[in-house]
């Protein structure tokens, strides 16, 4: 690891004073989990370190009945948050399968949504990859069994929040701050594809933060979380599915399916929800809904096995929101 | 208190040691980042931390990029915890911090300040073992012994919040730490039936 310096930062003012224009050059730290691997491997070579942790990590009820949470707040304080799993259960089950507890008790809410890619070339100093200002994507022609099967590229990471999905799909806000002020920015404008953002994967600016995200109220709605691994625990997912119903008695009014895991940034799957939408949730209707999910997929060479794995995650989403058994 | 640190030899050279390392840091630090108001900026070079280990304070001096693991094993010759994957993988680090599991190879030790850190050390006090350590004996817990530390801890942390875990609660609680030599079943076997006063 290259040496650095450091800023605790009391605060959000101190936090954006201490951050910089240059990208990459000054980084914050929250629960270090991404960033310290980043820092060992040379990836991330920043001349100062900035801790965030002291900033707001309160979870709280909205006055309109949604939910603020500070970005500082770590994973386990969201997944024991008992008003959290009961008015956004998806969200909670991705907290909860995120990493391990040893990753839940340090790691964060806003480290999670602005993690880096876990892609392996990306993550190796030896390659200088088209993200990291080098001339082409080497999962193109590479080892790409667990990149994207969406999206053309250029760069064909995943993105690898778990929390961005299902606060895509609740149609969550992040608040970012930065020297000028804060802004709200919709999760499905927050995320960026990498012909939009090579360098990033996200409209975040290198002396901005997230400091909230906020939910709207859930309403009369289930949902439900459901990820796919190679391993049972302790493994990034092959693919991740959020699904949030509005139902109307037996009947699906309107639909919200999310993938993850499968493209740059949080998928979301509007053919699958138009297909949903009007139907009562059976195991048929839900596997018509995931075919409708993965049917402009464009696997690479190594990883069409993934299109059956986001399908099967899409379809258990669904019954698992709906209260069904998913298998 | 004279931490058993070969780099931070008495309180007088403690201190003259951090004084010279502050000046050096207004005299040296990069000024294009120094130069901004308000910062108040440490490093790159060896500042003064305290950490509190085991229910003792250490004052040592590390860079900011030192992990707490390195500090913990390397400076205060505590050296029961592994350092293994050194990438937050594998949990034979696991430290207790606030009384939750962490990868100490992955959180600096500048951030750990203020905390309530134990480690494997802190369990067994002789010629006794810790009630988590004698179940990890009695059941064959252990094959090389290498995870046996992390898994110690994971398992003491999980003791201390869940006294009577289920066998589901255990394996998630342990879900951190990986074993080469597959011991898995034996180490929830350990951990289900862990006997004592103080469970954890």
């Amino acid at each position: 690891m290259k040496s650095f310096a450091y800023v605790d930062a009391a605060n959000e003012q101190e936090a954006i004073a201490a951050l910089g224009t240059q990208r990459g050059r000054i980084l914050p730290i929250a629960g270090g989990m991404d960033l310290v691997g980043l820092m060992k491997d040379y990836v991330a070579q920043p001349d100062r370190v900035v801790n965030v942790k002291r900033l707001d990590r309160t979870i709280a009820a909205t006055p309109d009945g949604g939910l603020r949470i500070g970005a500082a707040a770590t994973l386990i304080e969201l997944v024991e948050h008992a008003g959290a799993a009961r008015a956004y259960p998806a969200l909670v089950q991705a907290a909860a399968e995120v990493g391990t507890p040893q990753i839940r008790h340090a790691g964060t809410v806003g480290g999670n949504v602005a993690q880096r890619p876990r892609c392996w070339y990306f993550r190796n100093e030896e390659f200088q990859c088209l993200k990291k200002g080098g001339p082409r994507c080497f999962a193109v022609d590479g080892e790409n069994q667990l990149h994207a099967i969406f999206g053309d590229g250029p760069c064909h990471i995943v993105h690898a929040s778990s929390l961005a999905v299902p606060i895509l799909a609740y149609g969550g806000t992040f608040r970012v701050a930065g020297p000028s002020g804060e802004r709200d920015v919709a999760a499905a404008d927050f995320f960026q594809m990498p012909d939009e953002n090579l360098m990033g994967e996200n409209v975040l600016r290198p002396n901005e933060l997230v400091t909230h995200v906020t939910l709207p109220p859930p309403g009369r709605v289930r949902s439900a979380t459901c990820e796919i691994r190679f391993k049972q625990s302790h493994d990034w997912p092959l693919a991740l599915a959020t699904a949030i119903l509005t139902m109307s008695g037996e009947t699906v009014r309107g639909a919200r399916i999310v993938m993850g895991a499968v493209a740059p940034v949080p998928w979301r799957a509007q053919a699958a929800e138009a297909a949903l939408t009007g139907q009562a949730v059976t195991e048929a209707t839900a596997g018509a809904a995931a075919d409708a999910a993965v049917r402009d997929a464009k696997p690479m060479s190594g990883n069409a096995y993934k299109v059956q794995i986001a399908r099967t995650a899409v379809k258990r989403a669904i019954l698992k929101a709906a209260g069904l058994p998913t298998v | 208190m004279a931490p058993k640190d070969g780099f931070s030899v008495s309180r007088r050279d403690f201190f003259k040691t951090a004084g010279v390392g502050s000046l050096a840091t207004g005299l040296l630090g990069p000024v294009e980042l120094g130069a901004q108001a308000g910062v108040r900026e440490v490093g790159p070079g060896a500042v003064p931390i305290q950490l509190t280990i085991n229910g003792r304070r250490h004052d040592l001096t590390v860079e900011p990029r030192v992990t707490l693991l390195d500090a913990v094993r390397n400076r205060l010759d505590l050296t029961g915890v592994k350092r293994v994957c050194d990438r937050g993988a594998c949990g034979a680090c696991t430290m207790l911090l606030d009384g939750r599991t962490v990868y100490a190879c992955s959180i600096l030790a500048i951030e750990a300040q203020g905390r309530d850190i134990r480690t494997v050390e802190s369990l067994a006090a002789a010629p006794a073992l810790h009630p988590v350590e004698q179940a990890f004996c009695e059941h064959d817990g252990l094959m090389c012994g290498f995870c046996t530390p992390g898994l110690v801890m994971a398992t003491t942390a999980l003791l201390e919040k869940t006294p009577n875990p289920t066998a589901d609660e255990a394996r998630r609680a342990l879900d951190g730490n990986i074993c080469r030599c597959g011991t898995y079943v034996k180490v929830l076997e350990a951990a289900l039936a862990t006997k004592g006063g103080r469970r954890g």
